[in-house]
Parts: structure tokens; sequence; C-alpha cells
């Protein structure tokens, strides 16, 4: 069991005739996931590096049926390629760009409402269920099937907690990750809801990291509504407030967002919370009994 | 990004938010020419990218066009320091002279992005000229919020709260429905992260304008923004801050002596976590980000050993899409080039990372390879107090 994507999840890639989209459609395709072909507007007929190219979002779904979009397209165009899958009936979205303008994150995650579309990005490493279906950029031969949901706002944090897991022979159900981006789609509550939903997954790593408050929608969920073991890490530490680590939503604003605010609201919802990055594999053991 | 004072007033102007009439700087005799022609009695303010410029001494008030001199005349070369500049200040520049006004009132009045709501948010109080974080924590029902509709933006009968809510009436009501809905199509147009008018004012004769102004902007819609990309003071920041932007690195310089290199914003934080976990101290945070060439990393490397307080440097990369060949690479052209002697602790992991690590064992570098993040921030902390590991 997983969430999110399994064997019947079928990829259509939008800006797969890009070096990342192109790139990335074959690594996810070599690791056994059904990419059905791609999307570059004025490109459709053409074939690209064997993937059958569409012009529009609409066609793939019509012809080869798609079912999730993985999105490549670069920031100036990518909040309207999310809308246009939206619009198609692609029921997961997932968009790995860097860099959109947040006000079009604000009108496009507005027009999502309207939709049935669940969005996970932007600015994320995607989504992966070991062993049945890779939908991001994410290395797929350091994941191992297995039981421990992980979900994360960041990309090489991610991979770090699933080396480490890996390592002590602990395999993965579905590992989500949510994105660094102040307005983002999916988020750490709906995901938490999913993995406690999802009868594949034992226990839940969860990996936040400074700014805003998700993290502390995120605890306020956990008390009332999860009963499976969290374990929790919060990155940034030692940031200084009113700088930007990295991705848009990484700051610390007016005294608010700081990793011990989030830190304590966790411990609060009983969250086992690992103060260090290199304890986050040995902690998931502990408290699973591996 | 940030911008001045006079080039936010600027915009703002642009916009039909009014502001007092008013010029910059960069002489005292300029400012004396300003005053001038402005007659009456002038501010001269301090142009830094930093609040708390008034309790600095970066604000004075001049009578006459002499005093207008005598004041730019200190302000203009001092190193300002406030609690949001570097220890050792910021130099000044350039000043704004202004008119004097009569004030009656100081209201305050921001615009955002709420990330909760995932919308904007225009927020107004009474409580000008304050730290509006204190009026937030001590008097949060002082503070008026009204979210912006994600596709309509700011209705009319929003800015008539907001207004009422400042205690406006008559002619003063009116500008100040104006100002809140001009400022709104300014912050949307230019892609700000934040418009602050702190204080906004009344004027005993009636008035309603902006004081002050600060405008950030969003980094991510710079490339649609080419007129604000020309606005930005490098001046205002930290040279190796400037360095690496030009190469699409992200680098912060911090005060410690570890320096790190790390792929991946949350990795390089929890790099820097660990860092301090071990009892060192970064000397810097940089994400050489997902696809980093070669050339990237070189001067990634270059740019975090010219700050002269770090004394050991650590690499903590998880190959995704950054393959470790490819780093090895970089690393090894920027220590022959550089002639690099700071002593190097290197963690990698992930994609072709048996192939990097050959490169780099065989390109006869002193490098020490750690393990795991512990182990590597065990050892380029006892490097950096100066030990042997």
């Amino acid at each position: 069991m997983s969430i999110l994507v399994d064997r019947s999840t079928r990829v259509v890639v939008q800006g797969i005739t890009g070096r990342e989209g192109a790139f990335h459609a074959a690594r996810c395709k070599e690791y056994g996931t059904q990419v059905i072909g791609g999307v570059t507007p004025g490109k459709g007929g053409t074939t690209h590096e064997g993937f059958p190219v569409w012009n529009t979002v609409a066609e793939a779904v019509a012809k080869e049926g798609a079912n999730c979009a993985l999105i490549f397209v670069p920031p100036p165009a990518a909040a309207d390629a999310i809308m246009e899958a939206a619009a198609s009936g692609i029921p997961l979205v997932i968009c790995i760009t860097e860099g959109i303008p947040a006000a079009d994150m604000v009108r496009t995650k507005h027009y999502l409402a309207s939709t049935k579309s669940r969005l996970v990005g932007p600015n994320c490493p995607g989504v992966i269920t070991p062993g049945a279906a890779k939908v991001g950029i994410m290395p797929g031969q350091i994941h191992k099937p297995g039981d421990v949901g992980v979900l994360s706002r960041s990309g090489t944090l991610t991979y770090e907690v699933v080396g480490q897991l890996t390592r002590r022979g602990i395999g993965q159900s579905t590992c989500v990750g949510i994105g660094g981006d102040p307005v983002n789609g999916t988020n750490f509550v709906d995901v938490l809801r999913l993995f406690n939903e999802d009868a594949g997954t034992r226990a839940i790593m969860m990996i936040g990291e400074i700014g805003g408050t998700a993290e502390e929608e995120a605890a306020a969920y956990i008390k009332v509504s999860v009963d499976k073991p969290v374990v929790g890490f919060i990155c940034g530490q030692t940031a200084p407030p009113g700088r930007r680590m990295g991705h848009a939503g990484a700051i610390i604003a007016g005294g608010k967002g700081t990793a011990a605010e989030k830190m304590k609201a966790l411990q609060d919802a009983g969250v086992t919370v690992v103060k260090s990055p290199a304890e986050m594999g040995a902690t998931v053991a502990k408290v699973i009994g591996a | 990004m940030k911008i001045h004072e006079y080039q936010a007033k600027a915009l703002l102007r642009e916009f039909g938010v009014a502001v007092p009439r008013g010029e910059v700087a960069d002489t005292p005799a300029q400012a004396r020419a300003i005053a001038e022609r402005l007659g009456g009695r002038v501010v001269v303010k301090a142009q830094v990218h930093a609040g708390g410029r008034g309790k600095a001494g970066g604000i004075k008030l001049a009578d006459d066009p002499a005093g207008a001199e005598e004041a730019a005349g200190q302000i203009l070369g001092m190193m300002l320091k406030t609690l949001q500049t570097p220890p050792e200040g910021i130099k000044v520049r350039r000043v704004l002279v202004e008119e004097a006004s009569a004030i009656e009132r100081e209201l305050y009045l921001s615009i955002t992005l709420d990330r909760a709501r995932a919308t904007h948010v225009v927020m107004a109080s009474q409580a000008g000229g304050m730290e509006i974080e204190e009026v937030a924590a001590k008097t949060p029902d002082k503070i008026l919020r009204e979210w912006a509709h994600p596709a309509l933006g700011i209705a009319d009968f929003q800015a008539r709260r907001l207004a009422f809510g400042f205690g406006l009436t008559g002619d003063a009501f009116k500008q100040g429905v104006a100002l809140i809905r001009n400022l709104f199509a300014l912050y949307l147009a230019k892609d700000c992260s934040l418009a602050e008018i702190n204080p906004l004012v009344v004027t005993k004769d009636g008035r309603v304008f902006a004081l002050d102004a600060k405008l950030n902007f969003d980094d991510n819609a710079l490339y649609r923004h080419k007129d604000v990309v020309e606005l930005r003071d490098t001046h205002e920041e930290d040279p190796l801050d400037v360095e690496a932007s030009r190469y699409g690195l992200n680098y912060i310089k911090l005060d410690g002596d570890v320096g790190c290199m790390v792929n991946g914003a949350g990795l390089a934080m929890a790099t820097m976590d660990i860092i301090k976990l071990a009892g060192g101290e970064p000397a810097n945070f940089l994400d050489v980000g997902g696809g980093a060439s070669p050339e990237q990393i070189e001067n990634a490397f270059r740019i975090l050993s010219s700050d002269p307080n770090v004394k050991a440097v650590f690499i903590n990369v998880f190959g995704g899409i950054l393959r470790v060949d490819r780093l090895a690479e970089g690393i090894i052209a920027a220590v022959h080039r550089l002639g690099l002697t700071l002593p190097v602790v290197l963690r990698a992991e992930g994609t072709n990372v048996e192939q990097g690590k050959k490169m780099l064992a065989e390109s006869g570098l002193a490098l020490t390879m750690a393990d795991d993040m512990a182990d590597g921030a065990k050892k380029v902390v006892a490097f950096a107090k100066g030990r042997r590991p």
C-alpha cells in the first residue's frame, strides 16, 4: 500500500522537451513508472527521446489516459501549466519548477480550488512509492519499499533521511516532498491525513523548516487526528532572522517561524522531535522498534 | 530584493500614493539646493536599507538651507549602526531631503503575503510609527486586516473599512481610501513581497500621505520587472553575497569559521545545524542548487574560501540531480586554480558517488573523507579549532 502514486499512475511530463524534463522523464521510466509521454505546446506530433509529444495535456488524457502530470516548465509559464493540467482533469499534478512568483501561485491555488485536482509542489522533489512509481527528481536507488511514510518541505534533506532509513533496512511506503515555496498545493496536514489512513504506513517521518506556520498547523492536526507514531525534524535551528535561506519560504520574519517554536509545537503534539539531522533514521528505528 | 526609501517614494508617486515633496542628494551642497527649492523647514534622511535610522542619528530636522547642508554633511559618509545593520554599520551614501510637515496623527499601513491563507493581506493600525511586531504582540486587536480576493484583489468596501478603522473622516477619509487602493495596485503590479508605510500621516492641514516607505520585491518575479532590478544598490549587500548571486548561487555570509558547501536549501540549513551541534559556528549558508555545473562549484569554492574568517570547509552533498562526479570535477579544478590550503572535509552520497570519490582520491588533494553528516561535522569543527580530527 502507499499514497498518491503507484503502479497504476500514468504520467504525462509537461516541458518534456527541455533538458530537465527529458532527463527526468527517462529516469522515472527506468525506475518502472508508466511515463506515457509529454507535452510541449507547438511540438505536438513529434517524438522526443522516445516519448510521444502532444500540444496539450487534454490530448495526453484523451489518447493515453494520463492521470498524473509532472511539470518541468520554466517559472514564467509554470503556473499556467499547473492550471492546464487541472483543467484537463488530471487528478494529481506534481510541479518540480523552482522560482514561480508568489503572486502567480496565489491565483493558481485559487483556480485549483474550483477543480478536483491535487497539486504537490511547486519547488519540490516530487513523490515516490519505492518499488512502484517514481514521479520526481529524487535518486530512485536510495529508496526501499517498506512502511515508513516520509514527508518534507525540502529535497536533498529528504534524500538524507531516506538514505539513513534504507541503510538501517527500514523501507518507505511513500515519500512526498511538498516543496519550499510560501504558497504551495498539498500541505503537511493533507499528507498526514493520507498517511494516517494508509494501511501500508506504520510510522511517519516529517521534516519541516523555518518560516511560515505549516509545521504548527501540522502539530495541531497530529495532536487530534493522527494515531500513528510521528518523528519530526526542523532544519534551520541556527538560521538568522530576516534572511531567506534558499527556499523562498524559509525565512524567519517578524520573530515568527523559528525552529524552536516549531519543535515545541510538535513536541507538545506527541511527536518525537530529533535535534540532530544525523539522528533521524536512528530515531525512527527506535520508535518503530526496528 | 530591497530598495531605498527615495526609490520607493518615486514608485508610490507613480501609482498615485501621496508622499512629501523631496529629492535625493549625494553631497551637502545638493542638499542645500534642494532645501532652497522646497522652502521652509526640511528633514534630511539617510538612505540605507535598514530601519531604526532615527534613533541612530540618521534623520535630522533643519530650519533652513544652511541647516540642511550641515545636517547632510553630518549624515553623508557616516557609518550608520542600527539593530538591522551589520555590527560595523552601513556607510551612508545618499540623503533624502524632504519638506517637514506638521503632523497630527501617525498611522500604519502594510501589504504582504499571508502564507496560511495563500493570499495578500492589507494591515492597518492607528498605532503608527511603532514596531508593528510589538503592536501585534501586545495589542493584536489594534491591527485591522483585510484579505485580498486571490483573483479580484481588494474591493472598495475593504479599503473603506480600513480607512474608517484609521478613524479618518471627510476629505482625509477619501484620501485614505484612494491611498490604500493605489498602494495595493502598486504592490500587485510590481510583485512586491512587502509594501509598508510606517508612518502614514495625517497633517494638521488635513493631508494624508506616506511619510516613510518600504518596498521589498519577490525575487522570483524580478525577471518581469527590469525597472525594479535597476534599483538594486549592491553597496547595501555583503560583497560576497553579491558575487555569489552573479553565479546563481544561494550564499549568505554568517559570523562563524566553518565554511559550508551543500546542495539543496534544506540540507544546507541542516548542515549549519549539525556544525553548531558539533560545537562549531557556520561561516555561511551556501546552496549550490540542484543542477550545479563544475564552474558553479568552482566559483562557490572561491567565494566561500575568500571569507577570511573561514578556517575549514565542509562539503556535504547528497547527489540527486547534482552528480557527485561533476562535483568532484569542480572541486579539483577549484583547488588547483586557487591553490587552496584550507582543510576540506567531504561527505558525499548519491548519484555517481563511487566515480566521484575515485576522481578525488586520484587527484592527490588532501581531502578528509567523512562517513556521514555527524562524522563530517565533527571532523570539520576539529580542523576549525586547529586540531587534527
